[in-house]
């Protein structure tokens, strides 16, 4: 049992919440843009939320499912449809044999996640399902999904339970989900050499709105606008750098750091956008802009508590669903 | 300068900053601490991440906040500044192990072998006799998987990059960029002078450490003929 991928897609590749544990060595954490939907899709058809997820870029695939199937799809709204009648995202969708998921046009958001319950049948390459996609390791052969590949999923012993699923039109409270809107405001907190940057420069990355380039991918937003400077010329040490982190080579261009970003890197980081709102980021399609909203490292911290408590809530919700 | 430093890396990282300078003394401070806390993980902690002057560590807050009760930077800086602490104490800073990186420095492996003489106004035996003759310190993976960032190349042998990067190195190539020397792990485009081949796998991801060098390591470069380089590649990459 399966997913038949008859069109791939712009960029469909199988994700987790990241590799971790081997950036000392040089290897990327990878894994969703977009976490956070990727473990509420996992949780809404009862997998454990690390499980290995389709993520589904801008145009998405066809793809036809061998066997009956619990789904549940999140994230972006690409106009999801199986067997051409549309189709509801944030909740357990039970598919017959056969069916044929498609997308249409996208409508909010840049990145969709289609979790099946079970999970994938695939190899983890150092503790991850995540696809490196530069050093062809991990997902799917290491690289992003074609047309003809058959991924294998595996039996899930709870058909049972999967029935009333889709009996029930339960769907999870919107108001745990991050509020999706196109040209978001990014909540960050100062970066490490926030203050090395000139007056006019620090003013600016709170004032100014920022476009994310068309070049900006999964390792990083390349952002047009106010070029920024530091008050001096500074030749900074290497050092980690993580999901998030802003830095701003010497042409004054800022790049923020994205799930592909590498382990190191040398350019002073301005701001580091706040964990909360990576969901929020990773949702940006390029040609839209952002703008920054600066927090403190306590307010930071207590959303992404908040972020995590509500996933505690969904997935004791999700229990009583299924044994309900 | 203090000690350390400890600064937040967003909201789920901490950096502590042993010196401003690239310098033996300060990795081996890093590398003591880097080890300690390898050997002593607490919860929440993530991984780790040793460079030049830092080690990054990454946190979970939800975990170290024990589900929302407590601040969670106050915790893991307290955590980490009582393991520097103790770290410091335990003084168990293990000699570096030294890794031998056998090198086929023949004229299709290091097609800028002869640039980088001209350059260097040495002869090819004397760049290979300086290069090899050296031990490195492997100052942190980086860059790409297995990358190692090497310190401590002879001032004689810096050669400028290429104008023109080439679009495909072949991994285990060993090349010099300015006053660095380095090994591809993987096929990469790149701008280095290319002065020979390493037969052995520097990034394997079905090893258990997929990293065949770490950070604190020495590196040791072994002139080998062409022959030895297709046996012991042979050996490397198994039947």
């Amino acid at each position: 049992m399966g997913l038949e991928i008859l069109k791939p897609g712009l960029l469909t590749t199988i994700q987790d919440t990241g590799r971790h544990g081997f950036q000392k060595e040089g290897i990327i954490v990878s894994g969703a843009m977009d976490t956070f939907a990727l473990r509420v899709a996992n949780l809404l058809v009862g997998n454990a939320p690390h499980e290995a997820a389709l993520e589904i870029t801008l145009t998405g695939p066809s793809i036809r499912f061998t066997q009956d199937q619990l789904i549940a799809l999140s994230g972006a709204d690409l106009s999801p449809t199986i067997n051409g009648e549309s189709v509801a995202m944030w909740r357990p969708v039970h598919v017959k044999k056969d069916s044929i998921l498609e997308f249409k046009a996208p409508k909010a958001g840049c990145r969709s996640y289609l979790a099946v319950a079970g999970g994938l049948d695939l190899p983890q390459v150092m503790g991850s399902y995540a696809t490196f996609l530069r050093a062809f390791i991990g997902g799917f052969q290491g690289r992003a999904l074609q047309a003809g590949d058959f991924i294998p999923c595996r039996t899930c012993d709870e058909q049972g339970i999967a029935q009333s699923f889709s009996s029930s039109n339960w769907t999870p409270d919107p108001q745990l989900y991050p509020n999706y809107q196109p040209n978001p405001c990014i909540r960050a907190i100062k970066g490490p050499e926030f203050e090395l940057f000139s007056e006019t420069s620090s003013t600016q990355i709170w004032s100014e709105r920022f476009q994310v380039s068309m070049q900006s991918d999964r390792m990083g937003y390349c952002l047009q606008g106010v070029s920024l400077y530091l008050e001096e010329p500074t030749e900074l040490i290497s050092s980690a750098v993580t999901f998030g982190t802003v830095q701003v080579p010497p042409e004054g261009k800022p790049i923020i750091l994205m799930a592909d970003h590498q382990t190191t890197g040398g350019y002073p980081r301005i701001l580091q956008v706040i964990s909360a709102d990576l969901p929020i980021l990773a949702q940006v399609v390029p040609g839209q802009t952002i703008s920054f909203e600066e927090v403190t490292l306590e307010e930071a911290q207590q959303l992404y508590i908040r972020q995590e408590q509500h996933l505690v809530q969904l997935a004791r919700a999700v229990h009583l669903k299924k044994n309900a | 300068m203090r000690l350390f430093q400890l600064y937040p890396l967003g909201d789920a990282a901490v950096t502590v900053q042993f010196g401003d300078s690239i310098d033996e003394d300060t990795h081996a401070k890093v590398r003591t601490f880097s080890a300690y806390l390898e050997r002593h993980p607490f919860p929440g902690l993530v991984e780790q991440v040793p460079a030049f002057s830092t080690v990054t560590i990454y946190y979970d807050p939800w975990v170290l906040s024990e589900q929302g009760l407590y601040n969670p930077y106050t915790r893991v800086t307290e955590q980490l500044q009582n393991m520097l602490k103790l770290a410091k104490k335990s003084q168990k800073t293990a000699s570096p192990r030294v890794v031998e990186i056998p090198v086929c420095y023949n004229g299709s492996f290091g097609p800028d072998l002869e640039y980088v003489a001209r350059h260097t106004k040495l002869t090819p035996q004397e760049v290979i006799a300086s290069h090899s003759r050296g031990k490195y310190l492997v100052y942190m993976i980086g860059f790409a998987p297995g990358f190692p960032y090497l310190g401590g190349m002879s001032k004689k042998l810096a050669t400028p990059r290429k104008q023109h990067p080439r679009a495909n190195i072949p991994a285990g190539t060993v090349g010099i960029a300015g006053n660095q020397t380095g090994i591809y792990p993987i096929e990469t485009p790149g701008g280095w002078q290319l002065i020979g081949r390493t037969p052995l796998r520097l990034f394997d991801p079905d090893r258990e450490q997929p990293s065949l060098l770490q950070a604190g390591d020495l590196v040791k470069f072994v002139p080998i003929s062409e022959e030895e380089f297709w046996q012991r590649k042979e050996k490397a990459h198994g039947a």
